[in-house]
């Protein structure tokens, strides 16, 4: 008799949890759908009273691509190129970083690890306005270099969770390599790297994300120069009230051609992100 | 570790040869026939005496004043018409100030770096060692002093684009340079602390826009932060529940918006809050008023923005909670079964605490995080509603996004510097006090 009524008490919260994740799923999935809806949707302006289109058109994605008034075509590849350079050199500069402060015993090294936290403090755009003079004291506003400079520059400071995950390797595998000659290079590139596929690719996910994302910086850097802007400002710019009701659309198609790619990118990767996060962050 | 082995420091006296590094840099490795490493030192001590005597001197000079001639027409004995004189610019004189400074320390720093290279050749040569050669020392750099070699490109990266960019920005809270002072054309000057005078009280609206943003931005962040914290931790409970089939699916679902790219999740999100937006129609259909979610109700706008920052951020935290609940042991929670805890007390006794531990440092970067949360706030609602109380802030700006505001719009940069080191002292105060405490922090060293 109890134990089916603990039977039933487990049923009715098994389903009321079913039905709060149904609930909860479709909430975060409206507006994805509602983006990709009206990307397809041929009735011009920014709102209709309908959520599924009345006329379905592939328009949008044909215009944005040739547009000549907004050329996403040019922004598309100029924060494709950016994201990349930006990747690379980040990625390289953090995960060295990272092993040298989890690896080796140096006299700087507890004070550069206070030093960066500190430095993390700081709201980043309150010396947006430096950077800014200094870029152009060396010539290079409205450049797509000095984005990928600023965006590598601070590579150094983002060390934590990849020397936390370094932490885990067993310091053994180092030892073992010292014996037989190796040096502190070699280790690095030979034995360190190979065994940490989820914290470079986490690291990597994370700086190509980091360029795709950023607005602000991008902005005042780029200026009105809008052959070379980012898709982040060109965006946003595109559904400003006085665009809105000509480009809602077309800027409906721009989100699915930014946000598709690293959708999928990222559900290739997502167990690259939770271990890496978990495996770096966690194990303090 | 390496402290403990550490030899004492011989001394660098007088009586030996090497003491000529005192004040030749290089001197005591050419004395040991080091050429390369002294030519090293040598080229830097005369490289730095040369910059300062041709431009370094007046470049701090010019720290000091910030320029004294304004642009303007100013006439000239000899000629009829005035002529137009091109002014000091204040901008180029601080930065170039700063950088002169920079300079200057990195030059000391080399300096002893001289010293101590010296001290170790005379400890060398008291051992009877030889002293490396230039060879060794280069290929020392992959190996003992690897972290040299790593460290040199980010730490320069770091030097020029976060710490000296930071210096010039505090700097700038202790000038006027606003919108009635702007270069070229005219100069800024150092005022000292009157910018913090005003923002603390001294000017009535300035100092009444400050306290309330404050006050929302703490009110936001903590908010922001534990909402997305508990329910995060919710949803990972319900969807790491044994009965619940297809966890992977559920997971999927929710991490959608972690790989949207904000700035469009945002704006998609102010779409459908609009007056005319999806969620209005919807209750328009449904034969309830339209509301105005963003723009005229500070009480809405706020609620929204925090509704908002749910949607973006419960999926971060169920993602990280998932990992750590599935390593909480099991006997756990199988020994409070059997003495008949109830599902609650599970929750409160056993979950939490555990959750809670690992998860300190996440939750204080969490909470730093929002204060400085300047995305949400700026994509979603520009520090909408506006009001005539503020001085050029909304009544949804944090501390962050009124900064932004007080820069890009009205050249205020000045009171942005300020509200600048604000926003610092309250997250390094934070983070110091919570973090230093944590045991994360404290065991650091023990790991290894």
């Amino acid at each position: 008799m109890k134990h089916s009524s603990i039977k039933v008490r487990k049923t009715i919260s098994t389903t009321l949890i079913y039905l709060i994740l149904i609930i909860i799923s479709i909430i975060w999935l409206i507006p994805v759908l509602w983006v990709v809806l009206t990307s397809f949707r041929q009735e011009p302006g920014a709102f209709t009273s309908n959520f599924i289109p009345e006329h379905w058109t592939l328009d949008n994605y044909r215009k944005l691509w040739t547009n000549t008034v907004y050329p996403f075509k040019d922004w598309f590849i100029n924060t494709f190129w950016v994201a990349c350079a930006s990747c690379a050199i980040s990625t390289f500069l953090t995960l060295s970083v990272a092993y040298v402060l989890s690896r080796l015993r140096f006299t700087f090294r507890k004070t550069y690890m206070n030093i960066a936290l500190i430095l993390g403090m700081f709201p980043g755009f309150m010396s947006m306005i430096a950077v800014y003079f200094i870029l152009k004291a060396v010539g290079l506003t409205q450049n797509l270099w000095a984005l990928v400079i600023q965006y590598s520059a601070s590579a150094g400071l983002g060390f934590y969770i990849a020397k936390g995950f370094f932490d885990t390797i067993p310091r053994s595998l180092d030892e073992a390599a010292k014996i037989d000659g190796a040096t502190n290079a070699q280790i690095f590139y030979h034995i360190i790297m190979p065994n940490s596929g989820p914290i470079v690719v986490y690291t990597a996910l994370m700086a190509f994300i980091g360029p795709w994302n950023d607005f602000i910086f991008a902005n005042v850097v780029m200026g009105d120069n809008y052959n070379k802007w980012t898709v982040a400002i060109g965006l946003y710019q595109m559904i400003q009230k006085n665009n809105i009701y000509n480009n809602f659309t077309q800027f409906n198609a721009g989100c699915v051609c930014i946000g598709v790619p690293i959708m999928i990118l990222f559900f290739i990767l997502q167990r690259f992100y939770v271990e890496g996060i978990t495996g770096g962050a966690v194990k303090g | 570790m390496q402290n403990n082995t550490k030899k004492a420091k011989v001394p660098l006296t007088f009586k030996d040869k090497e003491a000529g590094s005192y004040f030749i840099m290089g001197f005591a490795n050419f004395v040991n026939h080091q050429i390369g490493k002294g030519l090293l030192f040598l080229g830097i001590e005369i490289g730095y005496i040369i910059f300062m005597a041709l431009k370094g001197v007046s470049l701090i000079q010019g720290l000091y004043t910030l320029g004294t001639k304004k642009e303007g027409w100013v006439t000239v004995p000899g000629e009829a018409l005035p002529i137009l004189q091109k002014g000091d610019n204040s901008m180029l004189f601080l930065i170039y100030g700063v950088a002169a400074v920079v300079i200057t320390g990195l030059f000391i720093l080399m300096y002893f770096i001289n010293l101590s290279s010296a001290r170790k050749l005379v400890s060398d040569r008291l051992e009877g060692k030889r002293p490396n050669s230039f060879k060794q020392d280069i290929k020392s750099l992959a190996d003992e002093r690897f972290h040299g070699t790593m460290l040199t490109l980010p730490v320069l990266g770091i030097l020029f684009f976060t710490v000296l960019p930071i210096i010039f920005m505090i700097l700038i809270a202790f000038t006027n340079y606003d919108s009635k002072h702007q270069v070229p054309g005219n100069l800024f000057h150092w005022v000292g602390l009157t910018n913090f005078a005003n923002m603390l009280g001294a000017n009535k609206i300035l100092s009444g826009t400050f306290f309330h943003v404050l006050g929302w931005t703490f009110v936001w962040a903590f908010f922001a932060t534990f909402s997305n914290y508990f329910l995060g931790i919710i949803v990972a409970l319900m969807i790491n529940k044994k009965e619940i089939r297809f966890k992977g699916m559920w997971r999927s679902i929710l991490v959608t918006t972690i790989a949207i790219p904000q700035f469009i999740s945002l704006l998609v999100m102010q779409n459908m809050f609009n007056l005319y937006g999806p969620i209005n129609e919807f209750l328009v259909s449904l034969g309830f008023e339209r509301v105005d979610f963003l723009t005229n109700n500070a009480t809405n706008a706020r609620i929204v923005v925090l509704l908002v920052n749910l949607w973006v951020g419960i999926p971060y935290t169920m993602l990280i909670t998932s990992g750590i609940l599935m390593n909480i042991p099991n006997e756990l929670y199988e020994s409070a079964k059997i003495d008949g805890a109830s599902a609650v007390q599970i929750f409160f006794k056993i979950t939490m605490p555990y959750v809670l531990f690992v998860t300190t440092p996440y939750l204080i970067t969490q909470f730093i995080g929002n204060l400085n949360n300047f995305n949400v706030i700026f994509l979603l609602t520009g520090g909408a509603p506006t009001t005539t109380e503020y001085y050029q802030a909304g009544k949804t700006d944090l501390l962050v996004t009124w900064l932004y505001k007080l820069t890009v719009n009205n050249y205020e940069y000045n009171l942005a510097s300020t509200i600048g080191i604000f926003c610092f002292i309250i997250s390094a105060t934070i983070s110091l006090l919570t973090y230093h405490q944590s045991a994360s922090y404290k065991s650091e060293g023990d790991f290894q």
